[in-house]
């Protein structure tokens, strides 16, 4: 399942719990203690753990992180390179790109913004749910890179706030990867009940 | 230009709805007036198509008016990608503009400074050695295929044919292997500069190069395997998006979307540059100018592109790659602790790049999407004083509204990944 084994220890269940599995129905332990350890043991070999619920959802929304097909220059391609056979960011739990920005919770910004293109990006990001969260892909997004100009917006930042930046011009496949899993720890690490400002 | 019926197609397939009587034909090629004709009575509805749209090859929209299921006009709006190139040549020196052409046409980013290179060049009257020019032909033309396979991905995945995407993307992604090895980039290579090459490629080059060509007719076999014959493919794309060759012409449309069309016009074989008349190779055709004849053309300009390589790489001369004139580029290495001219060349073409002579040129080489001119003008500075590009995308994308009348809306899509644009080569 994904789970990592220092955030779902499997802890003492609850005396509460563990009584409700039913000692009397579990086959005997030799020389075990009739105590809490008992059931505790009893209730692991069930199946049942105790963890938060904020974990738990976290857990959810890391793992299966759908991205808006929001491709806007050159980094675009290698975002879709990223989706193929070779770099696979199935592998990842991230493949899933939705087209319309209502089923997605990532916005990958890929490429330079213009001036033009900024409302729409704006408009686009407001129509996504919550939670959601957004890469900056390369540097043309994250800065302007070497478009210093009267067209380029200078960093997308200023439209919409950025929860990864990659460097790059474009970036390679591996490194829209490693933005995959960095916003997947700060997911973890992202308290449930929190709402973005 | 009077406004037309569009023509039709001799395969128009028995489920197309044939335009109905009453509803006039709206030809978007006038002056401007067909705004006006747009009937907004209750039969057309406007909807908006873009600019956030997978299959709109970028951030391309279209306001389509649709009676129905069909297409009675097409609006492109572009714009969403502008860059400003064209500004921002005048604030670089001629050096610093070539990875500025990288990030115009993305998919085959060599070819733009192949382009710029040959303007700027003319312009300072200056001849590349013929191991430069060969290895100029050699990653313009692998990069012309990675364009290619990048379009018969998303092309066939338009239509829904996913696993074609697949097999290009393997194909592709060995070619970008190659231009890594040569420049260290994946993409923007940034590998023809004004007066020659980044540098010379190194021993691996030649090898990796024939490995690919010997695989890749087999590969273009896979492909066809999936899509020429298939009944799907066929029936989506044989008679839609029909563009007749006087149309095409008198839209500016190059490249294969023109070729398509029955033109047999390449700038490679019009209007020879870095040594293509050297070279064997076929122009292919269509016959009918739809979508399916586009395809047809493209996938056989892979096979021509990959003879070319083929013959460049057999007969790669030896030699330098970069010319002589060393007001141009730097001197090697060693030149310099040995020459006072030389690292005084050294210093002037760091610090400030090379000037030349006053005057206005017009430069086209034959992209990956068709003919990708450069006018470039000088002052006698050390910047372009004007450098007007002529981007294929444009002009066929103009070509768009003609070839969707009347069809389906489902079909938009079919024929804007026909013509194969890129944004960054429409807006610029």
């Amino acid at each position: 399942m994904g789970l990592k084994s220092d955030e779902f220890l499997i802890r003492r269940a609850p005396l509460a719990m563990a009584a409700r599995v039913g000692a009397s129905d579990l086959p005997a332990i030799p020389g075990a203690i009739p105590a809490e350890q008992d059931l505790a043991d009893a209730a692991a070999r069930e199946g049942i753990f105790s963890t938060t619920v904020g974990k738990v959802i976290a857990w959810g929304r890391y793992s299966s992180i759908w991205p808006a097909t929001f491709g806007l220059a050159c980094c675009a391609i290698e975002m879709m390179g990223a989706s193929n056979a070779r770099f696979d960011l199935a592998r990842f739990g991230a493949e899933v790109f939705r087209a319309s920005p209502r089923q997605s919770d990532l916005m990958i910004v890929a490429g330079r913004v213009s001036q033009k293109m900024g409302p729409v990006l704006r408009q686009i990001y407001d129509q996504m749910p919550d939670p959601k969260w957004v890469i900056s892909m390369g540097a043309c997004a994250s800065c302007g890179g070497i478009f210093n100009n009267y067209a380029i917006i200078q960093g997308v930042d200023k439209v919409v706030p950025v929860d990864v930046y990659i460097p790059g011009c474009p970036p390679r496949p591996e490194g829209l990867i490693e933005a995959v899993i960095m916003l997947q720890k700060k997911i973890a690490a992202t308290p449930v009940a929190s709402i973005r400002e | 230009m009077a406004i037309l019926p569009p023509i039709r197609g001799d395969g128009t397939p028995p489920n197309r709805v044939p335009v109905q009587e009453g509803v006039p034909h709206i030809h978007p090629g006038g002056q401007g007036e067909f705004l006006d004709k747009i009937e907004t009575g209750e039969e057309l509805m406007e909807i908006n198509m873009g600019p956030q749209h997978p299959s709109t090859h970028g951030v391309l929209r279209l306001v389509l008016s649709l009676d129905g299921e069909h297409v009675r006009a097409c609006r492109p709006d572009i714009g969403y990608l502008h860059t400003g190139f064209e500004k921002s040549f005048e604030s670089h020196t001629y050096q610093q503009c070539i990875p500025l052409t990288d990030r115009m046409d993305y998919l085959a980013p060599p070819i733009n400074n192949f382009g710029f290179a040959l303007a700027a060049e003319k312009l300072l009257e200056i001849e590349i050695p013929p191991r430069g020019q060969y290895i100029r032909v050699i990653v313009a033309e692998l990069s012309r295929i990675a364009s290619h396979l990048i379009w018969l991905g998303t092309h066939a995945m338009d239509i829904g044919a996913v696993t074609a995407f697949m097999y290009c993307w393997r194909e592709r992604d060995k070619i970008l292997d190659i231009m890594e090895w040569i420049s260290g980039v994946r993409m923007m290579t940034s590998f023809i500069r004004v007066g020659g090459l980044m540098a010379d490629v190194p021993e691996e080059f030649v090898p990796m190069v024939r490995a690919f060509v010997a695989e890749f007719p087999k590969r273009v076999d896979e492909y066809e395997g999936l899509l020429t014959a298939n009944p799907i493919f066929r029936q989506r794309t044989i008679g839609l998006g029909v563009l007749d060759s006087a149309t095409a012409i008198s839209y500016g449309c190059s490249g294969a979307t023109l070729r398509g069309s029955g033109v047999p016009y390449d700038v490679r074989r019009a209007m020879p540059y870095s040594g293509y008349d050297q070279f064997q190779f076929d122009v292919p055709v269509g016959v009918r100018g739809d979508v399916y004849d586009r395809y047809l053309v493209r996938v056989r300009e892979m096979r021509e592109a990959c003879r070319i390589v083929e013959q460049a790489v057999e007969g790669l001369p030896g030699g330098p790659v970069n010319t002589s004139d060393r007001k141009v580029v730097l001197p090697p290495r060693t030149e310099i602790d040995n020459s006072m001219e030389s690292l005084i060349h050294h210093f002037k073409i760091s610090t400030e790049g090379f000037r030349p002579p006053p005057g206005r040129v017009y430069s086209a080489v034959e992209s990956a999407r068709g003919e990708l001119g450069f006018l470039m003008i000088s002052d006698g500075g050390n910047r372009p004083y004007r450098c007007k590009v002529r981007g294929p995308s444009f002009s066929n994308l103009s070509a768009l509204s003609y070839m969707v009348q009347d069809e389906l809306m489902a079909d938009v899509v079919a024929v804007i990944g026909s013509i194969d644009i890129i944004l960054g080569d429409v807006d610029r």
